[in-house]
């Protein structure tokens, strides 16, 4: 009985001049929800691909379920459900034509399978003459679930399934994520959103082709070495730049509306830069201290993991 | 096998609910064999002759009147001037100059003989031939008749002639839509064949979906064999619904047995499907796609004698153009329906056609990768 689902070592592929995947090592653990953060070009979809299979490595090795990737890929074809990152099922098919489909090619039947993908199929059943290119986006990330477990795959590799999805439709995808993990089944996630780390048991932050860290979210936010201030006026682009050269800061960002600003033990003393701001005159000043969340964990880590000569160019892409 | 049967009905599905694809299927071809048959015909009708005629005497106009008595000549106008006629000719009005000089009929009783002038727009060299050959053929009419009316039986004992008949075998009446069908069906299918089968796996590739067809355990042949069976499929009945159609429209011969147009076609569009495939293994995009097999068909098309005979090209082409397939199966086409020709005389080109499917297929298949 192996416990390791997914093991990865050495990873190194490339595309010409950029390094996709560089030297990257990994575990997962059976049953476990694994997630992959980084921005888009991070490297995670070339990972998937991988894993999946469909990409061939310039140096390194990995597993999946005891399988090497390369040499059984047969049958990991067998035991993993992909979901690539674009929509593709047959747009031209119903939903049900295309479940069929992909039950007939994995050589089983959607009633085989059928509790494994009752709980989402049941959402998209009353659209199931439906054609798939018809579908909301919502609709389509469920049909699109059931196409990948129809053949009750071991392991899943879902590739960014929440990007372009509403709110809603996002925590209710991983609240069936969730409860997919109950059936035993090592789920790999990849996200662009940084909010959806704490949903993982664990997440491995991306960037460049790296892994900078794996941990539990909650590894990731308490081992967050800086403390914080969240400052708020009515200029954002202007109070960046006073913000950066204000002494004694580590690093400044925006953050939605308000901007974070990040500095080492007790350097800055959020009264003193009160009155700083507001002798440049910036109107509505609103300093908080607040608590790092995963996504100032990874402006961080972003910022370490980078030579400093590329810092700003980075920062701003 | 049962993944194999569920793939050939995936793809039939996905045809005939792409609405372009039935009105191609059912009246491309239709419309393809009215157009181009009745078109792409190398008879010469209505040849614009200008003539001038400075002569104006009894035989002159003897000489015109046999012209313009012929249905292929239209005697478009007449001038005195032959700069004018050479101006109407630039001008692209008159396919055909006549010139008969002053004295022509006086030259033709004195000395026996008399020249006259015919100018012929060699543009299109093909039909300049032909108007020539057919103006020949009446001019040496005229001048039996001249012979026999101007001279005594008794002086005509001396003049020995030969003539020659012709007669046309397999296509006696020289009908050239009878020609024109059986080549047409095959760059009908063709063209439906090459396109469809090129543009269908990168189709699969611009949506995405191969990506998910690839993480499947599904072996390359049980997915290649699931893309061209249904076009196969589509081409056999595409030649069939165009033979019904040939047949009821230009009532084409079919002399020989259509057992073996079939078996030949099925054989040929191995060929072209797999040609299909390979195009859309090594390109990107439907464009792509697109413009290489039009590459690929427009040479295969012209070279394929289905408008010009291969023996009138180079050595060069001729050797060329063993690599063309379409030229294989038009000949296997014309010879079987129009000569009913046999197994026998035919296997040579069906068995080029074998060796060319098992190429193709196989580099096709060569190249297909599901992983990058």
């Amino acid at each position: 009985m192996v416990s390791n689902s997914v093991v990865v070592n050495n990873l190194t592929r490339r595309f010409g001049e950029t390094i996709a995947l560089n030297n990257i090592s990994f575990e997962v653990k059976k049953g476990s929800l694994f997630g992959f953060i980084g921005p888009d070009g991070a490297g995670k979809t070339s990972l998937f691909r991988f894993l999946t299979t469909l990409l061939l490595p310039d140096s390194g090795s990995g597993t999946v379920e005891g399988f090497d990737v390369i040499r059984d890929y047969k049958k990991i074809r067998n035991i993993s459900g992909y979901m690539p990152g674009r929509f593709s099922l047959y747009q031209d098919l119903t939903v049900e034509e295309n479940l069929s489909f992909f039950a007939t090619i994995f050589g089983t039947t959607i009633e085989e399978n059928y509790d494994l993908i009752k709980d989402i199929y049941s959402q998209i059943e009353p659209f199931k003459t439906r054609k798939a290119g018809k579908l909301s986006g919502g609709m389509k990330q469920k049909l699109a679930l059931c196409c990948a477990m129809i053949h009750k795959p071991e392991v899943l590799f879902l590739d960014e399934p929440t990007t372009g999805v509403d709110a809603v439709s996002r925590q209710e995808f991983w609240e069936m994520l969730k409860r997919l993990k109950t059936a035993g089944i090592t789920i790999l996630v990849s996200t662009p959103y940084m909010d959806e780390a704490s949903q993982c048991d664990r997440v491995a932050l991306m960037q460049g082709g790296r892994i900078m860290t794996i941990s539990a979210p909650q590894e990731v936010i308490s081992n967050y070495p800086l403390s914080l201030l969240s400052v708020r006026t009515g200029d954002i682009y202007r109070l960046l730049a006073d913000l950066r050269t204000y002494p004694g800061v580590h690093s400044v960002y925006a953050f939605g509306q308000s901007a974070h600003l990040a500095y080492k033990g007790r350097n800055v003393d959020s009264l003193n830069l009160y009155d700083y701001l507001a002798s440049l005159n910036y109107a509505e000043i609103n300093i908080s201290e607040i608590k790092a969340n995963i996504e100032d964990c990874f402006m961080e880590l972003m910022q370490t993991a980078t030579p400093p000569q590329k810092r700003s160019g980075v920062l701003n892409s | 096998m049962r993944t194999i049967l569920y793939i050939i009905q995936k793809e039939f599905l996905q045809v005939f609910r792409n609405k372009a694809m039935l009105p191609i299927i059912f009246v491309v071809p239709i419309m393809q064999l009215i157009i181009l048959v009745n078109a792409a015909t190398y008879e010469m009708k209505h040849i614009r002759v200008c003539v001038v005629d400075l002569d104006l005497s009894g035989s002159s106009r003897k000489l015109i009147s046999k012209y313009s008595g012929s249905p292929f000549y239209q005697i478009h106008s007449s001038s005195f001037s032959y700069k004018a006629a050479e101006d109407e000719m630039k001008k692209g009005d008159v396919d055909m100059i006549i010139q008969i000089p002053a004295g022509f009929e006086k030259q033709a009783l004195k000395d026996g003989k008399a020249k006259a002038q015919f100018v012929i727009n060699a543009i299109n060299g093909q039909s300049a031939g032909l108007i020539n050959a057919y103006s020949t053929m009446i001019l040496v009419d005229y001048n039996r008749e001249i012979v026999a009316e101007n001279f005594s039986p008794a002086m005509m004992i001396g003049i020995k002639s030969i003539s020659a008949d012709y007669s046309y075998w397999y296509n006696p009446k020289l009908n050239y839509k009878t020609y024109m069908v059986p080549g047409i069906l095959v760059l009908l299918i063709t063209i439906i064949g090459l396109l469809l089968s090129g543009m269908n796996i990168v189709r699969e590739k611009e949506i995405g979906t191969i990506e998910q067809i690839n993480v499947t355990p599904i072996n390359k042949i049980q997915f290649i064999a699931g893309k061209l069976i249904p076009f196969w499929i589509i081409g056999l009945f595409e030649l069939a619904f165009g033979l019904a159609v040939g047949k009821l429209l230009f009532n084409i011969p079919m002399e020989g047995n259509l057992g073996l147009v079939f078996m030949s076609a099925a054989v040929y569009l191995f060929v072209i499907l797999a040609f299909g495939l390979l195009i859309s293994t090594i390109t990107n995009t439907q464009q792509q796609s697109m413009l290489v097999s039009f590459f690929f068909m427009v040479v295969f098309i012209l070279m394929s004698g289905l408008f010009t005979s291969i023996e009138s090209m180079p050595q060069w082409a001729q050797n060329l153009d063993r690599l063309n397939p379409l030229m294989y199966f038009i000949r296997i086409m014309r010879m079987v329906l129009l000569k009913g020709s046999t197994f026998a005389d035919i296997s040579h080109h069906f068995f080029a056609l074998v060796v060319y499917a098992v190429c193709v297929l196989s580099l096709a298949i060569w190249r297909y990768r599901k992983v990058s």
